[in-house]
């Protein structure tokens, strides 16, 4: 199905998901006004939001299998199959996140529905995000997508933690969108077209590579996205804010929020800044610097959120790993690691919400001591977690790490190879602690897991992930097939394949 | 049929059984673990009369697994991994019979990851696909560090996350240098496989990274094996680890670092292999690791860091019939991997045993003890006078060979080696007077129980394997010699060729 973006109808086609859950989004806000007092409207406004994306996801599989293609002059939007990927990823996570939240919000008595409409727009724009071929379009949607989640950190109004969290999320937040915008505003006075393939099309013309404002434009643009993706050393901000954040939320940042991030900077490198050599030495350090501090700060920590807090720094390294390779392998490795690590950690943070107990308290690593025997499925659950955390063959975390290995193996980046698998030995110093308390050491006191209780629709997600990230890690071939297919770049010939994006 | 079945077959078998163990009520769960590794050793056993030793690889099954990257389900043996496979599946069942007493907690967990590490050890001597193999070789690694951490001794904790990490840092390097030999490879040819056969096939022109990915599977290996100095986890890890644990360690996951030389590091990378000066290193390593685990096992007051140190000694004398690279003392490697395996598998079971009656794995615990326990003692002589290298005795065949075939290539270093054989005897038989000789000077002791019938079920076999191929080793080697042979010749063709064309 071509799609000629010039005409409403077609356009409004294109933008069907987004259009559906916009109205998602108004509904759920209608029934919000109406129902926000008890524990059964909050319910209400879970499904109708779970309604919505579900919708959503209709639309997105209905362009996907039309083979929606743009036709015609460059526009805002993209129709491609890496949108539909990512945005499928996006309305799963956000699913997930929802039901993940229907137990924990009634736990800690939040009967706030507004939380399930925040999702629905954040969602909403991530797709945006990550499915717009202009810069104004990426900045739109990464400014909804924010605004929502700094509200949606300190939806707690009671804790100190939230409205720490939110504060600080927001302030560094608004401090990187500066960045953003004032890159833009450069890029733009260089190319004179906030248009990707625009932006492209005139560096490769006027030859723009080298040009200074370009350059300085592109810097603050990777400024602006390496807080978005808490790329070190633009991560200060991240442990605060997942360990004070409710922790579905916590979960949704470092999933959906992520992914929104790399999906953007990754299509805005490759297609607008392609012809551009300089973001690559810049990208391989960003993610050297990252996968090293994340690793070894996680190491340090005792509290089970902030470790993973700085895990999911440790990944965001990973993730930067295949941006700075670039070929297409890594396009498609980026898609399958964005996964992989979307269902783990989701399936962690729900786990760790019901962990927290009433009260959220903070779950201390040395806390999990003796779960093996009060609550085996739980403690397997975290267990085959945090091995697909660490990239243990016969989980969906090898095959993406795999993946990503094969890419900067195949663009002969070895060095950046040795230093993934090097700062993964690392990462076993933290996240085994955590299979260990659970399996070796004994219950602290009588009782101590008294009152861990994981809801029906949690267990649901939870038992989903873990059987997905087993049966992916032992055969992922339809999940490689669909990274290929929706791998942003095209593949070349063999010889080729390495020099193809300007190395 | 069931030659193309039976690897797969002793690879899902116990998977499937630790399932069936977590299912049983606990205290099924030894015996129906017992019944599943007796099924899986009778698998095995026709192995042995149905390879044909002049056919290469067999027992071959070939299938797509993950196209995409040109990964494969590749399984077969020819005459290297055999033994190892059938040593896998010898032991399996007497650690899990050893284990009856010894295990009284959480017992269907211990004999479930028994079964999956059993599974995981078999993978890797049978896997014929790089990705297999890797995944295979890190699967194993899960089973028994919780073996160690939850079933081990005091400090288990310590000793399980330094195994784990140890060999996590070796292999995870080692799959990098499967990634890059691959990408290169398949630069080349235009096909990107990790079928082991086509690797092999289609060496030419790594150039000067072969050095380094030859330093990437070295390390993952030699951490593996241990050799001097990346030994430092294995005294942990053993004495920590309850019997079935050291058992299965010492007999077979040692072997899978010296499997990994063998299958792969030397005909993967022949000319680094052969280098002089990597000769040079990896001998004087074996040598150290000789000399020094045997010095260092004399001063050893625990029972089971002794023999620990011992081993570190005995695998030295396999690293250097490997680089030595002539036919007896490859296959005299091969059958120091399978005596180290029954031999100082039956010795952590003798320290186990002497463990559950004193509940001390010190020497000084002891002394005289053969006047109480003369069963015990016969059998600890036994298996001490096979540890050290006495003819009649499978050690001795063993050894013998090694040096035999070392002395023609590294005459110097097979001299250095024969003070091994010394040394051996000088930490084993003071330990073994100690031990069971001396007056009978404790009081605790006058009453130690001799073996139980049980117990002498766990060690009869491993004692008759000691005196079969003590006196008459020639079936295994016959059916070790043409793979050894094979292996020897295309090692050195290919370096010969490698150093000729560079």
């Amino acid at each position: 199905m071509s799609l000629d973006l010039t005409t409403t109808a077609d356009l409004a086609r294109a933008l069907s998901p987004e259009l559906t859950l916009t109205a998602a989004g108004m509904l759920a806000l209608l029934v919000t006004a109406w129902r926000h007092t008890s524990a059964r409207d909050l319910r209400i406004v879970g499904w109708v939001t779970l309604a919505g994306l579900a919708a959503g996801g209709v639309a997105v599989w209905w362009l996907w299998s039309q083979g929606a293609r743009a036709a015609g002059p460059p526009s805002m939007i993209a129709v491609d199959a890496f949108r539909f990927v990512t945005d499928a990823l996006f309305l799963a996570a956000a699913g997930l996140t929802v039901l993940a939240s229907f137990d924990y919000l009634e736990r800690e008595a939040l009967l706030v529905p507004e939380y399930y409409v925040l999702l629905l727009f954040a969602t909403l724009g991530m797709m945006l995000m990550a499915g717009g071929e202009d810069l104004m379009v990426i900045f739109l949607g990464l400014e909804l997508m924010s605004v929502s989640v700094y509200v949606l950190a300190g939806i707690n109004r009671t804790s100190g933690a939230a409205a720490e969290a939110a504060l600080k999320y927001f302030l560094l937040g608004a401090f990187a969108s500066g960045f953003l915008l004032y890159g833009i505003a450069l890029v733009y006075g260089a190319t004179a077209t906030t248009n990707l393939t625009a932006i492209a099309a005139q560096v490769r013309t006027q030859s723009l590579a080298q040009s200074p404002l370009l350059l300085i434009g592109l810097g603050l643009v990777l400024v602006g996205f390496g807080f978005k993706v808490a790329a070190v050393p633009f991560h200060m901000w991240a442990p605060d804010v997942y360990d004070g954040s409710p922790t579905p939320v916590t979960g949704y940042m470092a999933t959906a929020v992520k992914a929104a991030g790399f999906a953007a900077l990754f299509r805005l490198l490759v297609e607008a800044f392609g012809g551009v050599a300089a973001w690559k030495p810049i990208v391989w350090w960003l993610a050297v610097a990252t996968m090293v501090a994340g690793n070894f700060i996680a190491l340090a920590q005792r509290t089970v959120k902030r470790m993973l807090a700085y895990s999911s720094v440790a990944h965001a390294g990973y993730l930067l790993v295949a941006v700075a390779v670039g070929s297409w392998p890594a396009s498609a490795a980026l898609l399958v690691y964005l996964f992989a690590y979307t269902v783990v950690t989701l399936a962690a943070f729900a786990l760790l919400a019901a962990l927290g107990r009433e009260g959220e308290r903070a779950v201390r690593i040395d806390d999990l001591a003796g779960l093996a025997q009060r609550r085996p499925w739980l403690a397997l659950a975290l267990a085959v977690c945090m091995l697909s955390l660490l990239g243990f063959p016969g989980t969906a975390g090898f095959i993406g790490k795999w993946y990503i290995l094969v890419a900067a193996t195949m663009a002969h980046e070895s060095v950046l190879a040795a230093i993934l698998v090097l700062t993964s030995v690392v990462s076993a110093g933290y996240y085994l602690p955590v299979i260990m308390a659970m399996y070796m050491k004994p219950e602290p006191f009588d009782q101590a897991h008294a009152g861990v209780r994981l809801g029906r629709p949690a267990a649901v997600v939870v038992a989903a992930c873990v059987i997905g990230l087993l049966v992916l890690g032992i055969r992922p071939n339809a999940l490689l097939q669909l990274g290929r297919e929706s791998a942003l770049l095209a593949p070349t010939p063999a010889p080729a394949a390495t020099t193809a994006t300007g190395r | 049929m069931y030659s193309q079945a039976v690897l797969t077959a002793l690879l899902a078998w116990p998977v499937v059984a630790a399932a069936a163990v977590l299912l049983v009520p606990e205290r099924w769960a030894k015996h129906v673990a017992l019944a599943a590794s007796l099924v899986e050793f009778a698998i095995s056993v026709p192995l042995w009369w149905t390879f044909r030793p002049a056919a290469g690889m067999q027992f071959v099954l070939d299938v797509p697994w993950i196209s995409f990257w040109g990964i494969r389900y590749t399984v077969g043996v020819d005459g290297i991994s055999l033994f190892m496979v059938l040593l896998t599946t010898f032991l399996v069942p007497l650690s899990v019979l050893g284990s009856y007493a010894y295990i009284t907690t959480r017992e269907r967990g211990f004999y479930a990851l028994l079964l999956v590490l059993t599974s995981g050890m078999i993978g890797v001597f049978v896997s014929l696909d790089l990705f297999l193999f890797y995944v295979m070789w890190e699967v194993m690694l899960i089973p028994m560090y919780f073996i160690i951490g939850v079933w081990g001794g005091e400090r288990r904790l310590y000793a399980a996350i330094k195994f784990f990490i140890y060999t996590f840092f070796g292999s995870l390097l080692m799959l990098v240098a499967i990634l890059v030999l691959v990408s290169q490879v398949g630069h080349q040819t235009g096909v990107y496989s990790f079928s082991y056969a086509y690797l092999t096939a289609h060496l030419g022109g790594l150039g000067s990274a072969a050095f380094w990915l030859f330093g990437a599977f070295f390390l993952a290996f030699a951490i593996k094996v241990p050799m001097f100095p990346f030994h430092t986890w294995l005294p942990d890890a053993h004495v920590e680890a309850p019997t079935a644990g050291s058992v299965i360690l010492a007999g077979v996951l040692l072997k899978m670092g010296t499997y990994g030389f063998l299958r792969f590091a030397l005909p993967l990378f022949p000319a680094v292999a052969l280098h002089p000066a990597i000769q040079a290193a990896v001998v004087t390593l074996a040598l150290i690791g000789i000399v020094y685990g045997g010095l260092v096992a004399m001063v050893q007051p625990d029972f089971k860091k002794l023999i620990a140190y011992s081993s570190v000694a005995h695998l030295g004398f396999v690293m250097l019939g490997i680089w030595a690279l002539t036919l007896q003392s490859v296959q005299g490697a091969l059958l120091v991997m399978i005596n180290h395996g029954i031999s100082t598998g039956a010795l952590f079971f003798l320290a186990g045993m002497l463990y559950e009656r004193r509940h001390s794995r010190l020497i000084d615990a002891f002394g005289g003890i053969a006047k109480v326990v003369p069963l015990l003692a016969a059998a600890l002589t036994i298996v001490s006078l096979s540890s050290i290298g006495l003819p009649a005795t499978n050690g001795f065949v063993g050894e013998f060979l090694v040096l035999l075939g070392a002395f023609r290539t590294y005459p110097r270093a097979a001299i250095v080696a024969t003070t091994g054989v010394i040394v051996a005897a000088m930490y084993l038989l003071p330990a073994l007077q100690r031990v069971i000789y001396n007056p009978l000077d404790k009081p605790e002791n006058e009453k130690l129980a001799d073996l139980t019938p049980r117990e002498i079920a766990v060690l009869a076999p491993l004692l008759a394997c000691i005196v079969w191929i003590g006196v008459y080793p020639a079936p295994i080697l016959r059916r070790m010699e043409p793979a050894a042979k094979q292996l020897i010749q295309s090692v050195r063709l290919d370096a010969a060729t490698f150093t000729a064309t560079r």
